[in-house]
């Protein structure tokens, strides 16, 4: 079962510089037609598959990224 | 998307830490200044230090690093950030002090107060972001600036035989004594970020163990200045500043320094 992860991204901080289009290892996110408050077109995600890996916030400059993870399932307890 | 993933438990990266502040960046767009702020007060913010931790802001496009970093940062005349922190360390002996410098402010204008508080071996950490150009006037050729390179002062590039070769002030202050953890990192890619992460979280722990300076390069980008979109500033970092600016550590502590000229060897 794949993770299941997402990035939230913060659009009026997103510049469009498209540094996290470049790092997402499953090219998940892309530009969007939208416009922010200050002109910049941002970035969205398109993907289903995002398995968080950070990458895509790791170089955002504008710290407008974060990401959430489903936590990996406890080991059943064997007997 | 999926509504249950959203809560706390989950989050795996915060973007609103408590040490940087809710300003929104004002660098232009693919800035590695803006990488740099986050991944320094991260480790702050790891290390719960943000009571005790002092920063220097420089002149440049970094100017305003006082509106980002939730800690208290004094601003420095220009150059003189070093010499700023020193005071700032030898009064408050038991705070964290940092300073955070562009290659106009460290490389230039401030090579002398640079390189004597580090031969002073101060108990500081410095942070060097070389975009080798002067991002905030305007492009204008630092000395950091490749060979070849177009800046609004050298259209034609660098020529090396009239201005000079790039000045790799990171070799050069590696061989005071008073340096002790002198490393060369970048914001590039993820990996380089995480390293980077590393690099500063272990230069903090220095400096609790009071060993001395601990000086941190990080090559970043300036796509306004370079002329170029973000992502080719990424490809340029990696195959045209890499040549001459190396990642990598050079001073690390317990390990032979790069130049040891016995008197043998002189004779």
């Amino acid at each position: 079962m794949p993770v299941k992860a997402t990035v939230i991204i913060d659009t009026e901080l997103c510049k469009g510089c498209e540094l996290c289009v470049m790092a997402c290892p499953v090219k998940g996110l892309q530009l969007s037609d939208r416009f922010n408050l200050k002109g910049y077109r941002v970035v969205e995600l398109y993907t289903e598959n995002c398995t968080g890996c950070v990458n895509c916030a790791l170089v955002c400059p504008d710290a407008a990224i974060a990401v959430y993870r489903e936590k990996k399932p406890q080991k059943a307890q064997t007997a | 998307m999926e509504q249950f993933l959203i809560n706390p438990e989950c989050l795996v990266y915060d973007n609103h830490i408590e040490t940087l502040s809710s300003t929104p960046f004002h660098y232009c767009p693919g800035c590695g200044h803006g990488v740099a702020h986050k991944v320094l007060m991260e480790v702050i913010h790891e290390l719960g230090i943000q009571e005790d931790t002092i920063g220097v802001a420089p002149v440049g496009c970094s100017v305003f690093a006082y509106h980002y970093m939730n800690v208290d940062m004094q601003e420095a005349a220009h150059g003189r950030a070093c010499a700023v922190a020193t005071g700032i360390k030898r009064v408050l002996p038991e705070k964290y002090v940092f300073s955070y410098q562009g290659d106009g402010d460290l490389a230039a204008i401030g090579t002398a107060e640079t390189v004597h508080a580090i031969n002073r071996g101060e108990n500081i950490l410095i942070m060097f972001i070389n975009n080798a150009i002067y991002g905030m006037t305007g492009g204008q050729m630092a000395p950091t600036t490749m060979p070849g390179q177009k800046t609004s002062t050298s259209p034609y590039g660098r020529d090396v035989l009239s201005m000079g070769n790039p000045l790799k002030i990171t070799e050069m202050i590696a061989q005071l004594p008073g340096a002790y953890y002198v490393t060369r990192q970048s914001v590039h890619t993820p990996k380089a970020v995480r390293v980077l992460k590393k690099a500063i979280l272990k230069a903090f722990q220095y400096q609790k163990e009071k060993k001395g300076t601990c000086f941190i390069e990080v090559v970043s980008n300036c796509p306004s200045g370079w002329k170029m979109t973000p992502v080719d500033t990424i490809s340029y970092i990696e195959n045209e500043m890499f040549k001459f600016f190396p990642p990598g550590d050079i001073k690390v502590p317990d390990a032979k320094p790069l130049v040891t000229v016995t008197a043998e060897q002189e004779n």
